[in-house]
This record gives C-alpha cells, structure tokens and sequence, in this order.
C-alpha cells in the first residue's frame, strides 16, 4: 500500500500536470500514437477480414498470417524500424509495430464473425433477393458486429499498454515516466504513477467499447448473445 | 546482415534462446494450473464468473513494462518478476477459454455420464475436460505464442530478464541490425514451432475429432456446390 500511496502523491502533485513533461502533454501523445496506430490497423484489417470472411476464400493462409503477427516482438520491431529509418524521433517505427500488433486480432475476429453467421440467415436474405453486397451490409456485418468490437477493443487495449515502449526510442506518452523514472530508480513515485496512469487509460478505452457496443450492436443481436 | 557475426555468437544465442523458452514458457504452465481449476470453480458457481473476469481482464491491460518494474520491489532481480506478470497475462484467454470449452459440453452427454454412475470429479476429468480441449488449447496456443512474443521487454529490467530480447538492445546500443533481425526471426520461429507442437498435442488428446472434421468438410463442401449460383 506504501507503494499505492507514493503513487498518488506524486499523481496528485501539481508540477507533474504541466509543462512539456507534464500528464496533459503525455496523455495527447499517447492518444495520438493510440488514435494512429488502431486507424491504421482498422483500415488494413477490417476490409481483409470482411473479404475473407464472405468469400470464404484464403481464411486458413489470413489465420496463419495473423497468428504468426502475434508472435512479432513489437521491442524488437520498433528498434528494427528506428534503425532502418535513421531517427529515434520518428514516429513510423512505434505506428508500424503497434499497428502490426493491432492487426491480428481484429483481422481473426472479422473473419471469424461474419464466417460463421449462420448459413440459413444468409439463405433467407439470398431468398429475399438481396444482392451479395446487400447480404454482407444488412446481415452479416450487424450479426458480426459483437465478436468485430471485441477483436478491436482488445487491439486498442493492447495499443493501449504497449505504446509505453515509445518511451524507450526517444518517443513521448506515459511510457516516459516508466523509462526515465526507471532510469533514476524513482519506482515507487514516477514509474507507478506513469504505469497507473496507463491502466486507467486502458479503462477508459474499455468502458468506452461498452458504449460503442451499445450503439453499434443492433438490439436484436444484442439480445441473442 | 553479417553471417559472420552470427556464426561468432551461435553460443551466446542458443543460451539467450533457452532462458528465453524458459521465461515463457514457465508462465504457460503455470497459468493452465490456475486457469483449469478456476474456470472449473467459476462454471460451478456462475456468479463468479463475471468478477473473475472483470479482474484478469483489467489485469490484462496493466503493461508489462509496468508490472516488471512494480514487483521488482517484491521480487528483485530474479526470473519471478518476469514470470509472474506473463502467467497473469495467460489468465485472461485460458480462464474465458476454460469456461467457455465446459460450459460448451452438452448437457445430454453430461447427464448420460450421471446415468453411468459417473461421480463429479470422474465426470469432470473424463468427460467435461476432454470435450473442452479443442476450446482450450485455442486459448493455449494465443497464451503461448503471445508470452513468447512478451518475454522480450523484460530486457529493459535488466540484460538476464528478456531471453532473445538482449539482441534487441545490443543492436540498439551499436546500431547495428543483425543481432535485431536475428532476434526477431528466432522469437517468430519459436512462437511458431510452439504453436506446430500445440497443434499436434491437440490431435493426439482428441483422436475423436479426427474424423469427424473430415467428414463436416466434405459435407460442407456438397452442400455449397447444390446451393444455387
């Protein structure tokens, strides 16, 4: 608990909430590499996944891709990246490794929700006349959509937590009072501060899907599962 | 990339790949010990479920970084503050994937078990967890896979803690890709070759569902062929 408290403290001194190294500053950084990365992520993934999972082709090759994108250590892709583009400033390394890391989940959630919307629903809506584009925007997207904001909401968590090793290249975001406090053995003040910091961030995007599920789940799914 | 250096440091590599295997794969094992009997509990007594897993779940969303430094006040430098965050983070797809693989026997087979006498214990360990397998071992395989990926932020604790994850730095400090790409590419192979192995195990524990995969393919692949253009 006297680890909880120093915590605090340091939370709650004013000199940490402001200036360039002060919370309002870091929390902006972090949402922008938060808000880059999980775009990117969404626009790459989200297309494959709804592709693959309609047609039905290519599933096996996209799950092994993905699943083999999980195992990619995103320290090592950061650093890999930040050597080949020559700038510990720049911010393609961190986007490149925390949108590799966002992808696999929401890429194998799309997939496997609209893949396995039931085949009779997608037979009435066919019976009805609905065109394939209309069967994928009227059906199986809505009864896709829990398991889809589950994929994203577990990326942006992860986003979330990992973007801390930002700090690590010379980036900003909470992950800066991890490092530097780590470099001045400030564990008990800087460092859980800068770390409890980041789980309430990762709340917050987590609660936040509640609502996001609430709007984009349409009530009749909702109710089934 | 220098092939010379590589084949300069073939031992360095393989020791930082066997703590690097260690420090992952010990959090795997020990998040099955928990995760198995804690789904069990929380399919018996349904109303734990849900706080069980708000908690891994904000448990999940601590960074590693952070949970590293935090239990160094705890643990020290030894391998159980690397051990101890990672086993957390298995909890949070072994424990829904345990409960979902129970809660997904169905309840005909589970009474037939009953009628042959089964007690609850038998029942559980003969019938419920083998059926549960497949569910499980998908949660096995996302644990596994990303602890092996995990292991390496350790290294920003210190030079012992990241297994592979010392390349990382090592190439960092001298600019220098090698050591890097190296790093990257063993973690991958091993994630993967972890992930072949799982594959396999989960054939052997569940010879039944051999066949029948088979068949649900062919099956399948009728049905689409009569469904009309």
């Amino acid at each position: 608990m006297n680890l909880l408290s120093s915590a605090f403290g340091w939370l709650s001194d004013p000199a940490n909430w402001s200036g360039s190294d002060g919370i309002p500053t870091r929390l902006l950084e972090h949402l922008d590499y938060f808000a880059r990365s999980l775009a990117l992520a969404l626009v790459i993934a989200m297309p494959l996944g709804v592709l693959t999972g309609h047609t039905g082709r290519g599933g096996f090759a996209l799950l092994s891709i993905a699943n083999a994108a999980r195992a990619l250590p995103t320290l090592g892709v950061v650093i890999i990246v930040v050597l080949a583009v020559g700038s510990v400033t720049s911010l393609w390394p961190v986007l490149i490794a925390l949108t590799a890391l966002a992808i696999p989940p929401i890429l194998v959630n799309t997939y496997e929700g609209i893949r396995n919307v039931d085949a009779d629903l997608k037979d009435a809506a066919r019976g009805m006349g609905m065109t394939g584009w209309q069967v994928l925007r009227q059906v199986e997207l809505p009864v896709a959509m829990p398991l889809i904001l589950l994929g994203i909401r577990t990326a942006a968590i992860q986003i979330v937590s990992t973007a801390t090793i930002a700090a690590y290249v010379a980036l900003g975001g909470f992950g800066r009072y991890i490092i530097d406090g780590l470099a001045i053995r400030a564990i008990d003040t800087e460092v859980a501060g800068g770390a409890i910091l980041v789980v309430v961030l990762a709340l917050l995007v987590g609660a936040a899907f509640i609502v996001l599920r609430r709007v984009l789940v349409p009530a009749g799914v909702r109710h089934q599962s | 990339m220098d092939w010379q250096w590589a084949a300069d440091h073939v031992d360095e590599i393989a020791e930082l790949t066997k703590s690097h295997l260690y420090l992952a794969l010990m959090p795997v094992l020990w998040g099955l010990l928990i995760a198995v009997p804690l789904g069990v509990l929380c399919v018996r007594l349904s109303w734990l479920y849900p706080p069980v897993f708000g908690v891994v779940n904000v448990l999940y969303a601590l960074p590693a970084l952070a949970l590293f430094v935090l239990l160094l006040d705890f643990t020290g430098f030894s391998n159980a503050t690397i051990i101890i965050p990672l086993t957390i983070y298995t909890l949070v797809v072994l424990v829904p994937n345990v409960v979902d693989g129970l809660r997904g026997v169905p309840e005909p087979v589970r009474q037939a078990a009953t009628a042959m006498g089964f007690g609850q214990l038998r029942r559980l360990v003969q019938v419920e967890l083998p059926i549960a397998i497949p569910v499980i071992m998908a949660g096995l395989r996302i644990a596994t896979v990303s602890s092996i990926s995990l292991v390496s932020v350790g290294v920003l604790i210190g030079q012992d803690f990241g297994g592979l994850g010392d390349l990382f730095i090592d190439g960092f400090q001298k600019n220098f890709m090698t050591p890097l790409i190296i790093g990257v590419v063993l973690i991958v192979l091993l994630a993967l070759a972890a992930d072949a192995l799982l594959v396999v195990a989960q054939r052997f524990l569940t010879p039944w569902s051999r066949t029948r995969v088979v068949r649900g393919r062919t099956r399948a692949r009728v049905a689409r062929r009569w469904r009309p253009a």
